[in-house]
């Protein structure tokens, strides 16, 4: 794999990112003045009490909501002010979503769960017969290839949110954001999907995850705290950069990890 | 997404809850079976009616007797239809084809030591097989002569023939109708039931043998042989309206009414077929709207199953948003959910109205008649309706907040 001229390729990047809520007297500034860069395979944590705007940051990154003012520019495209079909397409294309409680589909299985993202898909379209394939692998790394025909309700919370972070890796996103992704689990099913997680990571992926839980957040390499809809603070974790040295044949980014 | 996806993923949605999606399709399916139904029952109906008309014989005219204004007792006494008309009219009306009169009474016949009660005789004139479209099967009919001697003859209807004679060939045999002797000069072809009259069994015999012999209202005899209605049987090439007219003139001058105080009326068939369209338009124009709104009740049930289940599906609407579903994606989804319910409540709608229309004309006697219209009508209909009540729902869960959405409980 080539890391070095994508080492300093900018995946997020936010000028002045402004998100009000409400008019006049009662306008709320969820997201106030933020601008930060998220570079190719960082594994970054956003942390901050409730309130504080993380929440509304992490969903206007997740092309969910649009800023009010601002710029976001995701892997070099500008989709601050695009409409919602074209929110859309660009979480098709470029975003991968943990969410804290699942989100699986309850009356299909863990394959099919996995599948729904392609089936979405409107460049690079996949037979069914593909799309199964890759969802057959996805879960294999994930350590579910024993259970892809389970429905989620004969799955435990832990190997729900591994089903997820399957589901959040098939259309190969430039962008993993993961919402409080251990928020739902017991201390034990944390400690394995933080570490599935770690290795995603470890393999090149840009990871992008709201907590707040510090055990949790120390597992990134970076944290940034917002607070009042403002940049608080932003540093290095201290954690050693990993993914360069991976002999990745999993999850790593590009063509890799679509391709059998 | 391509169709077969929208299909797969509609279809899966639908089976998860079966009962709830048959339940929902019941209103759509009881629309449509009942649009079918109605249909063959109103049609079924029409043509029985049109062929009652028909059977009357082609191109009739009726002239019935009608009161003066002073009514019954105060009114011209010698007025009404006499029989005398008959023969003006027959003579003096050009475009005329048949005339004839029918004076009925119920006799007892007899021969041998068969039987038969309350039998119809029909005292009538040559014109009538004409008038009546009806045939000689064996021998022949009244003649002008037979009417002017009064000769005692009959002429049977074949059922009556058969429950008299059998096998045996009945013309020249001497039979008695409450003691008169009548001999047998004819046996009509089975015509059946038509317009009300079973023809088979009934008798004929001259007019005037009726008039002097088996006249029942002891008053008859004053009246100068008053008739109740005569048959005009006008030609194929002459307009029934310049006959009619031509008659009324005739009548007027013979009766001495004025046109205020006429003492008949004419109806002519299409007047009658008129009447029974006008009958059968506003039978199916009922039918048509129960029909109707129990299809749009239909619809308004998928509306609010889907409506329902957009609320129950937040969560999956979010989910299916986040991972890149387009608000039309959604959309077309809850529509094809839609469209599904009720093009499948259709189809079985379809087949129960073509079984229930069976069934009913067994079980009912009815005559129906499964018009093709009805089921193309009804099937469409169905999935107009299953577009039409599925845009709303469509609608609201396209337009759900993906964010809202994701954390609906």
């Amino acid at each position: 794999m080539d890391n070095t001229t994508s080492e300093n390729e900018i995946i997020i990047e936010t000028i002045d990112l402004k998100k009000a809520y409400g008019a006049g007297d009662a306008l709320v500034m969820a997201v106030n003045g933020i601008s930060i860069k998220i570079k190719k395979g960082e594994f970054v944590a956003i942390m901050g009490p409730s309130g504080s705007g993380k929440s509304t940051l992490m969903n206007i990154l997740a092309c969910l909501d649009q800023p009010t003012e601002g710029r976001y520019i995701l892997d070099g495209e500008d989709v601050s002010e695009y409409s919602r079909p074209e929110l859309a397409m660009i979480r098709s294309q470029k975003l991968g979503f943990v969410f804290q409680s699942f989100n699986l589909l309850p009356r299909v299985s863990a394959l099919e769960n996995v599948m729904l993202p392609m089936i979405y898909r409107r460049e690079n379209r996949i037979s069914l017969a593909e799309r199964k394939h890759i969802a057959e692998n996805a879960l294999e790394h994930v350590g579910l290839a024993e259970r892809m025909h389970h429905m989620p309700n004969e799955l435990s919370g832990g190997q729900q949110q591994r089903v997820a972070i399957a589901r959040a890796l098939v259309n190969d996103p430039v962008l993993v954001l993961a919402d409080e992704p251990t928020g739902n689990l017991d201390s034990k099913s944390s400690e394995e999907i933080m570490e599935l997680l770690h290795s995603l990571h470890d393999r090149g992926r840009t990871i992008v995850m709201v907590t707040h839980e510090p055990d949790v957040a120390h597992h990134t390499e970076r944290i940034i705290t917002v607070r009042d809809g403002k940049l608080f603070d932003d540093h290095p974790n201290g954690k050693r950069v990993t993914w360069q040295n991976a002999t990745g044949i999993d999850f790593s980014p590009a063509q890799e990890a679509v391709q059998p | 997404m391509n169709i077969s996806e929208i299909l797969k993923i509609a279809l899966k949605s639908l089976t998860s809850n079966k009962l709830r999606s048959i339940l929902t399709m019941l209103g759509v399916i009881i629309g449509v079976a009942a649009v079918i139904v109605m249909i063959s029952i109103s049609a079924g109906t029409e043509a029985t009616i049109a062929e009652k008309i028909n059977g009357l014989g082609s191109n009739l005219l009726f002239i019935n007797q009608a009161f003066t204004r002073g009514g019954p007792g105060q009114g011209n006494q010698q007025g009404g239809l006499v029989y005398s008309d008959v023969a003006a009219i027959r003579d003096q009306v050009p475009g005329v084809a048949g005339v004839s009169v029918e004076q009925q009474s119920s006799v007892t016949i007899k021969y041998n030591d068969n039987t038969l009660t309350d039998i119809t005789l029909v005292g009538t004139t040559p014109d009538y097989p004409t008038v009546r479209n009806v045939q000689i099967k064996t021998g022949r009919f009244i003649t002008e002569t037979d009417n002017e001697r009064a000769e005692k003859i009959v002429i049977l209807g074949s059922e009556i023939a058969a429950e008299l004679f059998g096998e045996t060939d009945p013309i020249g045999e001497t039979i008695y109708a409450n003691n008169v002797q009548l001999v047998v000069i004819g046996v009509l072809a089975p015509k059946g039931i038509s317009g009300g009259t079973d023809f088979d069994s009934l008798i004929y015999t001259p007019i005037n043998v009726v008039f002097k012999k088996f006249e029942n209202n002891p008053f008859a005899r004053f009246m100068g042989d008053r008739v109740r209605t005569i048959f005009v049987s006008v030609d194929q090439n002459a307009s029934m309206d310049t006959v009619k007219e031509q008659i009324t003139l005739l009548l007027t001058g013979r009766h001495k009414v004025t046109s205020d105080t006429l003492d008949f009326n004419i109806t002519s068939q299409s007047d009658i077929i008129s009447t029974q369209e006008s009958t059968t338009e506003s039978f199916r124009t009922l039918l048509a709207w129960v029909a109707g709104v129990s299809l749009i009740v239909g619809g308004i049930g998928i509306m609010n199953i889907m409506l329902v289940s957009v609320t129950e599906r937040t969560r999956e609407i979010g989910l299916r948003q986040a991972v890149g579903a387009t608000p039309a994606d959604i959309e077309v989804q809850f529509l094809t959910e839609a469209l599904m319910l009720s093009l499948f409540g259709g189809l079985i709608g379809v087949l129960m109205g073509v079984g229930g229309s069976e069934l009913f004309g067994k079980l009912s006697g009815m005559r129906t008649v499964i018009v093709p219209y009805s089921i193309v009508l009804s099937f469409t209909s169905a999935a107009l309706i299953g577009v039409f009540f599925g845009f709303i729902p469509a609608r609201k869960a396209a337009q759900l907040d993906p964010i809202v959405a994701l954390r609906h409980e």
